[in-house]
């Protein structure tokens, strides 16, 4: 084996990457993190909402100290109709997540790795895996290979360096979505006042129906310090059915009267698009370990879409967090083991599994079409007639209830909601 | 508000080589759904139903990437280190 010049490499200041490099670096282990944005952060992109407890577990002063936008105290969920919309609505009373900007808080998560002693450096675009004997033990980098004893990739969802080597297969177009995303200016009273926010609290607002047609595609929205996070998530197979280009349907959403009014005046800063892994555990790598290679965050798939949360950011630190801990022990038993069993009990042990394994069966019942246009007209149409007022006879709200379900087929309304109910 | 004005509103340090370059001759099926399916818009066909890339404005996300293959697209790689999108916000 040739001399290692790190004991690990990182590819990719995300999440997953700059938590996994301080917490190795803090353990003593001599870590270079590569990322090929010049900025940290300057190529990242998420919807915008962050669970904080994965988090506040690595850095204690997270909540503080980190560049967060708001504290998200306000949920809403929407099933839009052609003009109507149902909503359900929450507010917290302890919050525990917050609306973040990628841009400005990568570059905070780097200088964590930074400050904790791993070696970090920007515009570097990795070309290989550098591979001996079977294990992966360093990277290319314009022909000349860095030396290390293992090497963590966390490259995001677009698994270009990993599909290379074949550890990782592409995502099949309906295990991946893309989501674009524009951030809106409103200044911080307006944005205040029209979402009913008190001062550095926010809103975080899920939508489904007639986005894509019917479609599986839903829609989010959160409030950040003086933008808006606003748009869609669609699978990449439900682009192949689309009614209409991709960027029209964003334009579409923003013209929904639920939305329209909300919008007036917000100045769009920034248009961004970044793929989804929604394949959930059974679309995992069977490997997201082997020799001298582990897989964390988006690159290993874990992303959880439940329909009322979406996480990938904490799930991104648990991750990172495993695999911290299996190159701790890995590197100073044998640095020739598989690093997979370990890895996988790590994962098993901080709760990672159990979650990916609780909603296991959520990607297939998001597929059902009816959630995406039967569904949200039928809520639309049973709120119609419990608020129809005229000069007829007021008809009765269980009879209402009664008819509007026979019209959207018992079988089926049981079915999905036997479904849905085991997918949670 | 169309798909090239949001564009203009982002930073980009251009490349003068472009990072995404289709095949001579590929299946119109598949170019039809490139020219819907990126969320930049960036996919044109033009009268002959040759494909033209801007690959100028690409957000890199990979969504076409990943609908085809390289019968497609001949080369799919991201901008060398320092060019390409520069999110400000993300």
């Amino acid at each position: 084996m040739s001399t290692p010049d790190f004991d690990v490499i990182i590819v990719g200041a995300g999440v997953a990457g700059c938590c996994c490099a301080t917490l190795c670096a803090r353990a003593g282990l001599n870590v270079l993190l590569l990322e090929r944005a010049t900025q940290p952060g300057s190529k990242n992109l998420s919807g915008g909402r962050l669970y904080g407890y994965a988090f506040e577990a690595i850095f204690p002063d997270f909540a503080r100290s980190a560049p967060l936008e708001r504290k998200i105290t306000r949920e809403k969920l929407s099933a839009l109709s052609s003009g109507g919309a149902s909503t359900l609505e929450y507010q917290h009373a302890d919050a525990c997540s917050w609306s973040v900007l990628r841009a400005r808080l990568d570059p905070w998560l780097f200088a964590q790795a930074e400050q904790a002693g791993a070696q970090c450096l920007t515009s570097v675009q990795i070309d290989a895996l550098h591979v001996e004997n079977g294990a992966v033990r360093g990277v290319i980098i314009e022909g000349d290979t860095l030396f290390a004893r293992a090497v963590v990739i966390a490259e995001g969802a677009n698994t270009l360096l990993a599909e290379q080597h074949l550890l990782v297969q592409r995502l099949p177009e309906d295990g991946v979505a893309v989501g674009v995303k524009e951030v809106l200016a409103l200044p911080k009273e307006t944005l205040e006042n029209r979402f009913a926010l008190e001062e550095n609290e926010g809103a975080a607002w899920l939508f489904t129906g007639g986005i894509c047609a019917s479609l599986p595609a839903g829609g989010f929205l959160y409030t950040n310090d003086e933008t808006l996070s606003l748009g869609l998530v669609c699978p990449l197979s439900s682009l192949r059915g689309a009614p209409a280009p991709l960027p029209e349907l964003l334009e579409q959403f923003k013209q929904h009267p639920s939305l329209r009014p909300l919008l007036r005046g917000a100045e769009v800063m920034e248009y961004g698009a970044h793929l989804v892994p929604e394949c959930g555990l059974k679309g995992m790598p069977e490997r997201l370990a082997g020799k001298g290679y582990l897989l964390v965050g988006d690159s290993a798939r874990f992303c959880v879409n439940t329909g009322f949360t979406v996480r990938g950011m904490d799930l991104a630190a648990l991750s990172a967090q495993a695999a911290a801990r299996t190159l701790i022990v890995t590197l100073q038993e044998d640095d020739e083991a598989d690093m997979q069993p370990l890895y996988r009990q790590q994962l098993e042990a901080n709760s990672l599994w159990s979650i990916m394994s609780r909603y296991q069966q959520m990607p297939e019942f998001l597929q059902t079409p009816a959630l995406y246009q039967a569904y949200p007209d039928l809520l639309a149409a049973l709120q119609r007639d419990i608020h129809a007022v005229d000069s007829g006879m007021p008809k009765r709200v269980a009879k209402i209830l009664w008819q509007h379900s026979l019209r959207a087929g018992w079988p089926r309304l049981l079915k999905d909601i036997f479904r849905g109910g085991r997918s949670l | 508000m169309n798909v090239n004005e949001k564009l203009a509103k982002n930073r980009y340090i251009p490349d003068a080589e472009p990072h995404i370059v289709p095949a001579s001759h590929a299946d119109y099926a598949m170019l039809s759904l490139l020219v819907n399916a990126c969320p930049a818009g960036l996919y044109h066909l033009n009268q002959n139903g040759n494909l033209h890339i801007d690959a100028g404005g690409c957000l890199e996300c990979g969504t076409c990437r990943l609908l085809c293959d390289e019968q497609t697209l001949n080369r799919w790689r991201y901008p060398p280190a320092g060019f390409g999108i520069q999110l400000r916000f993300g």
